[in-house]
């Protein structure tokens, strides 16, 4: 799979392009990658730690205990393997595009973490804290009508 | 409680800082364009041979565990969106370090992510 880029320039007229253009699109696709391995790693962890319970105590040696102990979990090691997907989406896409876009884009997880965590673990979350996630989620189109890539390499 | 605010605080400077490195030396390998996993095996070499990637790492890998102490006292639906208060040091960063165009347009996105993360923290307080 290999593909040409072009490399957006902020022009007037280029909003109409987005969609179909390879640099959006190859973005788009690491973003959604981000999005939903994020927030599942996240997720994961969180239910594996939960059955671990509190550090007995933060010295070197409890702490040392605990890692081990975690290391021992399947669900931290999903989590894991999730979030090493999320790395290497997030790492990929920004060798083209800016962080200050992928960064922000990359927020709708907080939308997808909130659902795990509500419909998954059961957690309960306040109709604030939903109005909150819907208005990232409008701070994440703001950025995501920018274009993803306004510097050359380096 | 001083622990908690300690590891919030390490999730957003230590994992942004780590970001911007990241993202330093992906810049500095230059863009992908090959997806094969061979190609994106040269390219995680190339990545390895960048002195930012190390700093990144180092900085990721502490907000990471700060990340794991935080999700044994409190909900994930709490923890992940309080991170997101990194975007503003996030944009800004990208600004100044990686001397990308944050526009206004860019900068009013930043702020409304912040302020969405007010709400999920008062949401929380609420309950």
């Amino acid at each position: 799979m290999r593909c040409r880029i072009l490399r957006v320039q902020d022009s007037p007229g280029m909003g109409r392009m987005k969609s179909f253009h390879p640099l959006h699109f190859k973005t788009y696709i690491l973003i959604l990658l981000i999005v939903i391995f994020g927030p599942l790693g996240n997720m994961l962890l969180g239910k594996g730690m939960k059955s671990l319970g509190t550090v007995a105590a933060w010295t070197p040696a409890g702490v040392s205990r605990f890692v081990t102990f975690a290391l021992t979990s399947e669900l931290v090691w999903m989590g894991i393997g999730s979030l090493i997907v999320f790395f290497v989406a997030y790492a990929l896409v920004l060798s083209w595009a800016d962080y200050s876009y992928v960064q922000p884009t990359s927020a709708f997880a907080y939308g997808t973490a909130a659902l795990l965590g509500h419909f998954v673990l059961g957690e309960i979350v306040s109709t604030v804290q939903w109005a909150g996630i819907m208005v990232i989620c409008l701070g994440v189109l703001f950025v995501g009508r920018t274009p993803p890539s306004t510097t050359e390499p380096i | 409680m001083l622990a908690e605010v300690i590891f919030f605080f390490l999730i957003m400077v230590a994992g942004t800082a780590g970001e911007l490195s990241m993202a330093r030396a992906m810049r500095t390998v230059g863009e992908v364009t090959d997806f094969r996993p061979g190609g994106l095996i040269r390219v995680a070499l190339r990545a390895l041979g960048v002195s930012w990637t190390w700093l990144g790492l180092a900085l990721m890998t502490l907000a990471f565990f700060a990340l794991l102490a935080v999700l044994t006292v409190e909900n994930v639906s709490f923890v992940v969106p309080v991170t997101a208060l990194s975007y503003a040091v996030g944009a800004l960063g990208g600004s100044l370090f990686l001397h990308e165009r944050v526009t206004r347009t860019r900068w009013a996105g930043v702020l409304l992510v912040c302020v969405g993360v007010m709400m999920v923290l008062l949401g929380k307080r609420w309950g």
